[in-house]
């Protein structure tokens, strides 16, 4: 297949300005005639489905939760970058530009990234004027702070939970469509399939998850805003709802599946405490602008700690490896999430880590240094300028429960530990997906009218997303581009009229959705869905996870495909069809993950190359840091489904070219 | 991590096949639970332990389980997610809990929130109040003033913030004795008043939010403060005062 | 409900300033107090505001609290609300109800017998008269006394009418008005040999009732009306703990001091 990225000519910053002038547009008076189908109500669906219901067009949005403000672009913490200057240190859309390119180690699209860069300090002005409560300094002006991979202080943030108050913004903006009825909620509706009519995205199949029924809903267009598919590693920072469904059935009907091996592993997560573990809980990124992470230099001290003999407060400052600043000076604890999670990996690997659990897998991240900095600093600017140690400790933890109160609450809840008084435990974990449904520069898959947004598509962060750029390109996408690349699409569809759900091929979809529910339920196996989801996730994780090598890939895939045969074999699902089921949503969500999961692996083993996320042991320097191969790789992986047997899929390239950033080698040091 | 043991317990579940059927509390053994693990987790173990029998599991909410979607309910042993304060069910942890214990498991009560399943409740009441008038109606354009053009006080920035910071998980229904949602309503309410993009409209807002709460079949405040006590994110009753100010400014005006 | 409740509390510190009396004044003081409630058009005004509250203040409790009812239709096998609010706060209909039945008999004891009892005593002082006691009645009019002694009161042609009135018979004419004597009821249903202790007692958990219901109400009216302010709450909280224990305790008081102290 042809791949046409459809990028506009011209200079870079021109392009989408060019491109915006030239689009089709479709009339106040036609828009009502039209219907748009929204899949998952995010920051990008939300924000999608409010601004083309506000444009007038008859849109359906979906979520499988009992909310649309539950997507879980609600549980982003850190913030948001926009390159508005504010802070004076140098910030330009440029910069944001070349900090994600850089950051995604040059394998994103320049066009849709310079065009996000763009359009972030729109986001904010809209946020603001949408009654977002950033938070501000005492001048009454927006606050911002850093993160990983910059050098300037661009992120904007709600205390400890940016991504809900964002995702009320675009909820409230939602609403205020639902309330006026040019937006129709479906919630607990899961879109089981997309219906494709002559080639063209023409409706969806949802199962209404309280009923049990399946519904036809039709459209002019669909747009999948579902999310990322970290799920199918089954621990991650996901809720535990969120799956690759919708994106992985538009790829069974024809859309092609981009990058799937980019993974991001977040460094700062709890660490994992045990086999009834459901999910990872993050740690935000804005805590290592305050934290220093370290290990013990000796192994005895890392045994000793594990065994409970010795406590990190009592580990002397020599004794202990700030292995962040030690191998990255310039960047210190604010490198790139994925450097940043392979040293942690590295030292862990080496015997250095804290953690008493199987892998003792953990690191140290380490707030005394930062309450005895900012304890002294308050005690001055309270004019007292020989403060005590206790003054300056107390004032040091006053200051950080300010600034991440909610973080270390929610910490000290979960591991029942203090992290005003001992260094919290940290590990990677499995966070976000950079990989995701192709689409082109108007965010249109392969399917003419099925488009995609959000972390459901591949388009924005490369090999590795930046922090704080997850909630910049969810809204961008659904306010500031879909809005226009969609009506340019629809402008041809002013005549097409109603369309009917009672076509064969909405009967065709419809069959084999409940086709496969029947299965399951008739199944009459002997291990629950769990069961084969955490055996996959084991998989992934050990073999397609923070290092990856062809050996492991090549059994991964393997592996995964058995597993597949036996999932379908021997999965029990109980209950039935016309009921709330949740064992039966996890069942059809599953069957995709471990088809994902093998494309994943398949994806890793092609990508001879080491990049973001994306680590191949086989492809390091002396140091271990990645060797990328801009000659053979500077491509995006586009897969194409053929049929049950994913090892069949077809890779497909779309080059990618830099002409307004050199390309060079990524370096934080 | 304090060390983790595994101690032995009695559920008692409400369990009901739907919003037509009659529900009933069942008794359930559940042996080996981590004292690590977390209350949803918990669950997740007894529904593998339903399953392993070729029983049905037990329907829950839930979903992000880092206490931030506002997903998960579940009345607790009395109390609107559980017995620690300032925490959703999902980072309730069992080491609340001890060896030898009968935990009480109900769903939500509230006419507004009927029951769709076990302890599955359907809380679309709150999303509908929220379509009523909780938006500022602005166009999403982006073509706005620039965000730095109104100052807006950091202590108003940071009051709306807290109010803001509600995760409409229905805690405050649930556990006020007259089922309502005042404190929902009001946190809305004031997260807007606080703000200069929200005053426009305070009026109209307050009114329909109100409207529509009433129209729902929510009970009435009488200020007993239960739902400043048990909402997970310390929502404070500050902001049903606000509400009322706000809805007598709008009544008299 | 707020409004109403807060212009009870006024109420209730008017009325207990006036009752007071009952402790810290003489009977005739008491009874020109209790005449000057009855006859003021001012004060008349205040009392049908007071009806009108009581009424609405019960109604709208009732419609409130069925309204409230019917939020749960069905309730929790297992609750624990004792870890999240104050037994007060969830029990105002009952305290309410309570105070209603509590309003309504101490109006028969004492407002129903002041303002229709056919038998209601005048106020009478005794006087030393050469060795002899001799009763009078006392009249609005300083100075105007009447007999009690019937037989006299006919020689001298004055007759009673309207229960207070004193007229001249021939002339039709009013002499004076007397003073019901609402103190000597008081002390005489206090002071009952039969039943005057379970008076007592009952009067004083009707306070202790009062109490409670205060205890949450005073400060409750405040957030229903909006007036919550990190600043002035506390101390509205502390105002109103304290006319909840020391309005109910002043009244308890007085049945207490007439039944075992008052000689």
């Amino acid at each position: 297949m042809k791949l046409d990225s459809k990028i506009p000519e011209g200079s870079i910053s021109e392009k989408w300005t060019n491109h915006k002038n030239h689009l089709k547009l479709v009339a106040p008076n036609n828009r009502p005639k039209i219907d748009v189908i929204v899949v998952g109500t995010g920051l990008a669906g939300a924000s999608a489905a409010a601004s083309l219901g506000e444009m007038g067009y008859n849109v359906k949005a979906f979520c499988f939760q009992d909310s649309p403000r539950r997507a879980h672009s609600i549980a982003a913490q850190g913030g948001i970058n926009a390159a508005k200057n504010y802070q004076n240190d140098g910030d330009s859309t440029y910069r944001l530009f070349y900090d994600t390119i850089k950051g995604g180690d040059y394998r994103a699209r320049e066009a849709n990234v310079h065009r996000l860069a763009e359009v972030s300090a729109n986001i904010i002005d809209q946020c603001v004027a949408q009654g977002v409560p950033f938070a501000r300094d005492y001048g009454g002006m927006l606050d911002n702070r850093s993160f990983g991979g910059t050098q300037v202080q661009r992120t904007f943030y709600a205390a400890g939970q940016t991504g809900q108050q964002l995702l009320l913004g675009a909820y409230s903006a939602l609403s205020r469509q639902i309330g006026v009825g040019n937006v129709e909620m479906f919630n607990r509706h899961e879109m089981l399939d997309l219906v494709k009519v002559d080639g063209k995205a023409r409706g969806i199949i949802a199962r209404n998850l309280v009923t049990g029924e399946l519904e036809r809903h039709s459209a002019h267009a669909v747009i999948i805003a579902s999310g990322g598919y970290g799920n199918v590693y089954f621990l991650s920072t996901n809720a535990m709802g969120s799956n690759v469904t919708a994106g992985w059935k538009v790829h069974k009907r024809g859309a092609l599946f981009a990058n799937p091996c980019f993974v991001q592993i977040h460094p700062t997560c709890i660490p994992v405490h045990g086999v009834n573990q459901s999910k990872l809980t993050l740690m935000s990124e804005s805590l290592r602008n305050s934290g220093r992470i370290w290990v013990p230099k000796k192994k005895e001290d890392a045994e000793a700690i594990r065994a409970g003999k010795l406590k990190p407060t009592q580990l002397k400052e020599e004794d202990r490896d700030y292995f962040l600043e030690r191998r990255y000076p310039a960047f210190g604890n604010l490198v790139p999430r994925d450097v940043a999670s392979r040293a942690a990996k590295e030292r862990c690997d080496e015997g250095h880590g804290i953690e008493a659990n199987d892998t003792n897998e953990g690191v140290y991240l380490d707030f005394s240094t930062e309450i005895q900095t900012k304890g002294r600093q308050a005690a001055y600017s309270q004019g007292n300028h020989n403060p005590s140690a206790e003054e300056v400790t107390k004032l040091g933890k006053k200051w950080l429960e300010e600034k991440y109160g909610n973080l270390f609450a929610m910490y000290e809840k979960i591991t029942d530990e203090n992290p005003y008084e001992t260094p919290m435990k940290i590990y990677p974990a499995v966070h976000y997906t950079m990989g995701g449904v192709w689409v082109d520069y108007n965010l249109q898959s392969t399917i003419p009218g099925c488009f995609v947004a959000g972390e459901a598509n591949f388009s924005d962060h490369g090999a590795n997303r930046l922090g704080a750029s997850a909630l910049m390109q969810g809204l961008a996408d659904g306010y500031f581009v879909l809005p226009y690349t969609v009506s340019n699409y629809l402008a041809d569809e002013i005549r097409t009229g109603k369309i009917s759900t009672d076509s064969p091929e909405f009967a065709e979809a419809e069959n084999s959705v409940k086709e496969a529910i029947d299965k399951f339920l008739s199944n009459n196996g002997t291990k629950s869905v769990d069961h084969f989801h955490k055996r996959l996730g084991l998989i992934m994780w050990n073999k397609v996870g923070m290092a990856r090598n062809e050996k492991g890939l090549k059994e991964a895939i393997e592996e995964i495909a058995a597993l597949k045969e036996e999932f379908y074999k021997d999965v029990y699902v109980p209950g039935s069809s016309d009921e709330l089921n949740p064992e039966l949503e996890k069942a059809l969500r599953v069957a995709d993950f471990i088809d994902l999961g093998q494309l994943m692996a398949m994806d890793a083993l092609q990508r001879k190359e080491s990049c973001g996320g994306h680590f191949r042991e086989e492809y390091q320097d002396s140091e271990g840091e990645t060797l990328r191969d801009d000659e053979n790789f500077a491509f995006v992986g586009a897969w194409e489904y053929m049929g049950y047997d994913i090892s069949k899929e077809v890779l497909n390239k779309e080059e990618l070219k830099y002409e307004f950033i050199k390309i060079a080698a990524r370096n934080y040091k | 991590m304090s060390a983790a043991k595994n101690i032995n317990i009695t559920l008692k579940i409400w369990r009901q096949k739907n919003a037509k059927a009659k529900g009933q509390i069942e008794t359930y053994k559940l042996d080996n639970v981590s004292t690590a693990s977390s209350f949803l987790e918990m669950l997740d173990q007894l529904n593998e332990q339903l399953i392993n029998s070729k029983k049905e599991p037990v329907a829950f909410d839930h979903d992000c389980r880092e206490g931030i979607c506002g997903m998960c309910s579940l009345y607790i042993n009395g109390r609107a997610h559980g017995p620690d304060t300032g925490t959703t069910t999902c980072q309730l942890h069992m080491r609340k809990f001890n060896d030898g214990d009968t935990i009480y498991i109900e769903p939500w009560r509230s006419k507004a929130f009927p029951v769709v399943k076990d302890l599955v409740v359907d809380r679309s009441a709150f999303d509908r109040i929220q379509q009523a008038g909780g938006f500022v109606s602005v166009n999403t354009s982006g073509r706005t003033i620039d965000a730095n053009a109104t100052p807006v006080p950091k202590h108003d920035a940071d009051r709306a913030f807290e109010a803001a910071a509600c995760i409409g998980c229905g805690a405050c229904v649930a556990t006020c004795k007259n089922g309502s949602a005042m404190l929902f309503v009001g946190a809305k309410v004031s997260q807007y008043a606080l703000l200069p993009q929200g005053k426009v409209e305070a009026t109209q807002r307050v009114l329909n939010m109100v409207r529509q709460m009433d129209e729902e079949g929510f009970g009435n405040c009488t200020n007993t403060g239960a739902c400043e006590v048990e909402c997970p994110k310390g929502i404070s009753l500050e902001n049903i005062a606000r509400m009322n100010r706000e809805y007598l400014k709008a009544s008299i005006i | 409900m707020a409004l109403t409740g807060l212009f009870l509390c006024l109420f209730l510190a008017g009325h207990l300033a006036g009752n007071l009396q009952l402790i810290f004044s003489d009977a005739s003081a008491f009874n020109k107090y209790a005449l000057f409630m009855t006859s003021n058009p001012a004060v008349k005004l205040l009392s049908y505001l007071t009806y009108i509250s009581i009424l609405f203040h019960a109604v709208d409790g009732f419609l409130l609290t069925y309204q409230n009812v019917k939020a749960r239709p069905i309730g929790y096998a297992k609750n624990n609300p004792s870890k999240n609010s104050s037994f007060s706060s969830r029990n105002m209909a009952v305290l309410g109800t309570l105070i209603l039945v509590f309003i309504v008999t101490h109006m028969v004891n004492f407002w129903a017998v002041m303002h229709f009892d056919e038998k209601m005593p005048l106020q009478t002082i005794s006087v030393n008269q050469m060795g002899a006691k001799i009763d009078y009645y006392i009249t609005t009019d300083t100075g105007k006394f009447f007999p009690t002694d019937s037989l006299q009161l006919n020689q001298m042609g004055i007759e009673i009418r309207n229960r207070t009135e004193f007229y001249n018979k021939e002339a039709n004419v009013i002499m004076g008005e007397g003073y019901k004597d609402l103190h000597k009821i008081t002390v005489a249903f206090f002071k009952d040999a039969k039943t005057g202790l379970i008076a007592t007692i009952a009067y004083v958990l009707a306070m202790f009732v009062l109490a409670f219901h205060l205890l949450h109400g005073f400060q409750s009216a405040f957030q229903s009306l909006g007036l919550n302010n990190p600043k002035y709450t506390p101390a509205i909280k502390g105002f109103g703990k304290a006319f909840a224990i020391i309005v109910p305790l002043l009244f308890a008081a007085i049945p207490v001091y007439i039944h075992f102290f008052l000689k």
